[in-house]
């Protein structure tokens, strides 16, 4: 692709469009839809609904985020929920800190599993939360921070591949140990909960959920659009030539660390965004979402989706996440682990692609068909047509 | 930095030696490329040719032994990154491109730039560059091919591509492995004179094992044995070495 | 009988405390002892529980817990003292023969709150003089631990009574820390009781010599002083041996997880994620070969592990060759996506195991020779924590060997260090990545037998050893037997240590932090191979 002097054209091409207005619409519709049409109409959608959509556009931010080291960078990271559950527990502590005396024990400022532990005062970590701006910003810089020291160690030492996956993987491990215990400060295993209040609105009310789930489809637009912006200039040139030859790469005078620790950090703000949006629409954040199978879970979804594909790693967190809630809440749940595993080892196997990888796939060999060779415009994000990147 | 020549070459190797688990890859190699020279260095399998390649660029770090580029500079202490920037390009043995890019956006992203990250977010090609772009094209012939991507070009052309990278980066001094391996002797013959056509304003140092290509440079030939300088001087001299001799056609 | 009598008096007069001093002696202390009951007074009732207990009679015992359970009766009448049994039939207290007829006068001998603390007192003494040495030895250690004074009597008869080295010595133990609490006790004794309370040397002695009352005597403090200092070196000394004992066991367990790891991971190159899963499926082979021989045939018990080791070796190996040939073969050069594969695959194992067998633990039981302890020094061994080192070490030589000395090694090591190589040389490399990769799976559920011995048997039983096991694959370095083991032992011992400072989480996290900081400074591990040939 020419990357041609204006970076609005570059940035949205014509799938990029369709991908944004789609999201657009559903903005607005899912929210009117539950406000405004009364619940005996067809089109009447339930506030469960909306919460649960809600959830899957946080995981599909998630998995954007993912998509852009593994996909672009060829990075695997296995610790994604790590800074995903990070960024929910600074959202989860402002929360907890607007709950005030209408706890259980009615303490002004300490939560309630302080009282109960007798903590005689609020931790220093606990300071600054009860404001949103702080609650915010700490969403952005505990886990950019935690991911910029943990890349700039792995990187600078060049450990990738799988030997990184598994430190990133032992990483989110660490961090549950930790977090599943009371005197870390984090209310233990039963992690952050009964919250109220979100900036003086109830979060249970159809109102606010409505909000948030807004929220969550303008932090997706958002995160695409600053995904697109990367993947699209020749910063993403680079780290697409860092993930298929890191080495050569190297050689040609590119500080490849600098590159892949950007993206890391800019990719774990991400998703310590969508973590912090999902808190409030689920209602809870506990250390399970530290456990190393969510993170590897969010990998699949990239996977299934379409790796290097943005657009498909949102489709595959949604398409995976339907299918979760499908299964899990019927008489399938005992099948459900069936399925997942499956899809596992079936999109490895028999669609390395993934859905949007193969479209695209499909599409370009058509059109290479045709005896028309030279200027003709390629699809937006390159895809991964590589069946055996290098690793 | 005092800026004290230690040598007039442009690059200068001096006792260097390298162990890989008790076996000396490289040993007490010796070796100075003036400035505009083009070198060619031969030498049978495992004579440490890719090692001392591995060693100016930062990829291996010599266990002893100077490494000085340009007189000023000790690549011992260097990493790839920086080797690079200072001037030294270098094509592989096996060609590598980046596959997955345009034969248009691998030029770019060898074309000698500000490499810092921040820099190629905010970068977007200029008319200079289009025009530095299209003369490279011209000289590796791949014009016709600059849209498609890299992966799907035949292994000459990839051999082309990557030499036509290694002169977007404007390097002071080339390090070239095998360029001719698996070309037809007509693409040897065109490499051999763009070789030479490069070699006018920069430095080359070619490894190779192809006689007839060696001959056809026309320069001076080092000889590389166990890890160590066998024999140096024009390719009749030491084709005629009675060492040489021994060590490419046995006892 | 008389002897000990006589010499327990005198004791009690020497050290001036009264507890059966006015008893007669006349026809016996026992008898003598059990007449006081009649006297229907707390404080003569008092005096005959101490004078009973000490009398060292083999009705003493079950007098005083009657006495408890308000089960004492008297017939003021005939002079008898009569024990109701909890199934109502009489007996006389003095001789133990049953009662042909209750007397007509029979009432409860009554108890108030000063009778109930003689009795606590009574009884702790008679443990001290009971027929099992057990309750002895257990006797004498509440006592150390209680220091109660009352108990000083007691000690002394049974001191003299005791056979046994072990028990006397606790006795004498308990008995110089009961001294140690007297503020009228001579200095000398104490002295030699501080002595005494030293060679015991463990953390109750630490507490009855830093517990020493406020009017101790200035050279017997010192003494006790330089006796907690020695203890405190000398448990340190113990203390550091018991964490090396327990990073060992770790070690092996660690290793057991890690090694079929090590071939797969480390000789194959290829990331199995499963791996835990064939540890589970070692196990889950465990405890049907137990619940087969439990229903079928229960004399094998004892032989249940011999049967199940090979057994597990088959179906993980079997299900690893499977594994093999029907996903990783496809995958081989893109190790992130067999790592996804072969994740999700430990998925689908565990519902299937899980949806057989049922998601909650399955008993695994310990043939005889596994179970019990036995104790050096101030630690403890079990059996089957010894056993399991012993096992580890016999499977790594085991393999060592394989790989080694059989053929199957040698192609082994062929293929995985130059394919091309070893193809062109005749060998069916695709055949050797089977049986490699069998061998890896086959070894992680012969594992899974020794785990199931002293971890729950549960289809989560492998995802707890799976990042653990390339922790120690990583930090040994890939591609090297030894590696693995220096690796686990290394982590073993290191958590093990860590753990009293840290806590067992924590230690847990400081382990995982020091070795992602380990691999950044050594990615390929401790044992790393360098050179070009790395770069393959």
């Amino acid at each position: 692709m020419r990357i041609g002097p204006f970076p609005l054209t570059r940035i949205l091409d014509r799938g990029a469009w369709v991908f944004l207005a789609l999201l657009a619409a559903f903005s607005v519709l899912v929210p009117l839809a539950n406000l405004l049409v009364p619940p005996t109409s067809p089109f009447h959608v339930s506030t469960y609904a909306v919460a649960l959509f809600g959830k899957y556009l946080c995981y599909a931010l998630l998995a954007l985020s993912i998509d852009l080291i593994w996909g672009y960078a060829g990075i695997l990271s296995l610790g994604h929920g790590a800074f995903f559950a990070l960024g929910g527990y600074a959202m989860g502590m402002y929360l907890m800190r607007q709950i005030g005396t209408r706890g259980v024990y009615a303490d002004p400022v300490r939560p309630d599993f302080m009282v109960f532990l007798n903590w005689p005062e609020l931790p220093w970590y606990w300071y600054g939360f009860d404001m949103f701006w702080f609650a915010a910003l700490m969403v952005l810089l505990v886990p950019g921070l935690l991911a910029f020291v943990f890349g700039w160690f792995a990187f600078r030492s060049r450990v990738t591949g799988v030997y990184l996956s598994i430190i990133t993987q032992a990483l989110t491990y660490a961090l549950m140990l930790g977090f599943f215990r009371n005197n870390f400060g984090f209310g233990g295993n039963n992690g952050l909960t009964d919250f109220k209040d979100i900036l003086g609105f109830n979060v249970q009310a159809d109102g606010t959920r409505a909000a948030l789930f807004f929220s969550s489809c303008v932090a997706l637009a958002l995160g695409f659009f600053i995904c697109r912006a990367l993947v699209t200039s020749k910063y993403g040139k680079v780290l697409i030539a860092v993930r298929d030859a890191e080495a050569r790469t190297r050689f040609l005078g590119y500080r490849v660390e600098s590159y892949k620790l950007f993206a890391f950090t800019l990719s774990a703000c991400m998703a310590g965004v969508a973590g912090a949006l999902y808190v409030p629409q689920v209602g809870i954040i506990n250390p399970s979402e530290f456990a190393p199978a969510n993170s590897i879970e969010a990998v699949i979804w990239v996977a299934v989706g379409g790796r290097g594909t943005l657009t498909g790693a949102v489709l595959g967190a949604v398409l995976v996440n339907y299918g979760k809630t499908f299964f899990t809440t019927g008489l399938l749940a005992p099948y459900w682990l069936f399925v997942l595993g499956g899809l596992f080892i079936g999109v490895t196997l028999l669609l390395p692609r993934g859905i949007i990888g193969t479209l695209q796939h499909w599409w370009d060999e058509r059109r290479s068909a045709k005896p028309e060779p030279s200027e003709a415009p390629q699809t937006g994000a390159a895809p991964l047509t590589n069946p055996h990147p290098a690793e | 930095m005092v800026d004290v020549r230690i040598t007039t070459a442009m690059l200068y190797l001096s006792g260097v030696t390298v162990a890989f688990d008790g076996f000396r890859a490289i040993n007490n190699l010796s070796l100075a490329i003036e400035p505009g020279e083009m070198r060619a260095i031969i030498g049978p399998n495992g004579a440490g040719k890719t090692t001392m390649m591995d060693i100016v660029t930062g990829k291996t770090r010599p266990d002893d032994g100077d490494v000085y580029f340009d007189g000023v500079h000790d690549l011992t202490k260097l990493d790839e990154t920086e080797i690079a920037e200072l001037g030294i390009g270098r094509k592989f043995q096996k060609p590598t491109v980046f596959d997955f890019h345009t034969v248009e956006d691998n030029l770019h992203l060898a074309l000698k730039n500000d490499r810092r990250a921040l820099a190629t977010l905010r970068w977007f090609e200029s008319v200079e560059e289009l025009r530095r772009i299209d003369k490279l094209l011209d000289t590796i012939r791949l014009k016709p091919v600059r849209d498609r991507l890299a992966g799907s070009l035949s292994h000459g052309q990839k051999q082309w591509l990557e030499i036509g990278m290694l002169l977007a980066q404007q390097p002071k001094l080339l390090l070239v492995d095998e360029p001719v391996a698996g070309m037809t002797d007509s693409e040897t013959q065109q490499t051999a004179e763009l070789l030479k056509q490069i070699n006018q304003d920069r430095t080359v140092v070619v490894v190779e094992h192809d006689m007839t290509f060696v001959r056809e440079l026309g320069v001076k030939v080092t000889v590389l044995h166990e890890g160590s300088v066998l024999a140096e001087g024009t390719i009749d001299q030491v084709s005629t070495d009675e060492r040489v001799i021994e060590v490419y056609l046995g006892r | 009988m008389h002897k000990i009598f006589d010499s327990a008096v005198a004791l009690v007069f020497v050290i001036g405390l009264m507890i059966v001093a006015a008893a007669p002696l006349r026809a016996g202390p026992y008898e003598d002892s059990l007449a006081r009951f009649l006297a229907d007074s707390y404080s003569d009732t008092d005096a005959a529980i101490g004078g009973v207990a000490a009398s060292g009679h083999v009705m003493a015992e079950e007098v005083i817990r009657a006495l408890q359970d308000r089960r004492l009766m008297m017939s003021p009448g005939s002079k008898t003292i009569v024990i109701k049994g909890a199934s109502g039939a009489l007996r006389n207290a003095a001789t133990g023969q049953p009662l042909a007829a209750p007397p007509a006068d029979l009432t409860d001998v009554r108890i108030n709150n000063r009778v109930r603390r003689a009795i606590d007192a009574a009884l702790g003494s008679l443990t001290l003089l009971s027929p099992d040495a057990r309750r002895r030895f257990e006797a004498a250690q509440a006592v150390f631990k209680s220091r109660d004074e009352s108990a000083l009597p007691a000690l002394d008869t049974a001191i003299a009574k005791e056979i046994s080295q072990g028990v006397r010595r606790a006795l004498s133990q308990a008995r110089a820390a009961v001294i140690l609490m007297q503020s009228d006790a001579k200095e000398a004794d104490k002295l030699a009781a501080v002595a005494i309370v030293r060679d015991r040397g463990d953390q109750d002695a630490l507490a009855v010599l830093g517990g020493l009352p406020a009017e101790t005597a200035a050279p017997v403090r010192k003494a006790a002083a330089d006796a907690v200092g020695s203890i405190q070196n000398n448990l340190a000394l113990w203390s550091g041996v018991q964490n090396a004992w327990y990073g060992l066991s770790l070690g092996s367990v660690l290793m057991l997880a890690a090694i079929g790891l090590a071939i797969t991971f480390g000789v194959m190159g290829v990331i199995n994620m499963a791996h835990g899963e064939m540890v589970m499926l070692g196990a889950y082979t465990t405890f049907v070969v137990q619940e087969i021989i439990r229903t079928s045939y229960p004399g094998l018990f004892d032989w249940s592990l011999a049967v199940a080791i090979p057994l597990a070796f088959l179906v993980a190996g079997i299900v690893g060759i499977g594994i093999e040939r029907g996903i990783i073969r496809f995958l081989y050069g893109r190790p992130l996506e067999t790592l996804l594969a072969t994740w999700g695959l430990s998925l689908v194992l565990q519902q299937a195991v899980r949806t057989t067998f049922g998601p909650t633990n399955r008993e695994v039981g310990s043939p005889s020779w596994m179970s019990g302890a036995f104790e050096v020094g101030q630690i403890t061994i079990t059996y089957n924590r010894l056993w399991i080192i012993v096992f580890t070490l016999l499977v790594f030589v085991a393999l060592l060997a394989l790989l080694r000395f059989t053929r199957l090694g040698l192609e082994m090591r062929a293929v995985t260090q130059n394919r091309a190589m070893a193809a062109s040389m005749g060998i069916r490399t695709a055949r050797i990545d089977a049986l490699t990769f069998g061998l890896g799976s086959g070894i992680a559920g012969i594992a899974g037998v020794a785990l199931s011995q002293i971890d729950n048997v549960s289809p989560n039983l492998g995802q707890g050893y799976i990042i653990d096991s390339f922790m120690v694959v990583v930090f040994g370095g890939v591609g090297n037997l030894w590696g693995t083991l220096v690796g686990a032992f290394t982590l073993g011992i290191a958590n093990k240590f860590l753990e009293p400072y840290a806590g067992a989480v924590l230690a847990k996290i400081a382990i995982l932090v020091l070795i992602i900081l380990f691999i950044q400074k050594r990615p390929r591990g401790m044992f790393a191979l360098r050179g070009r040939a790395v770069e393959a």
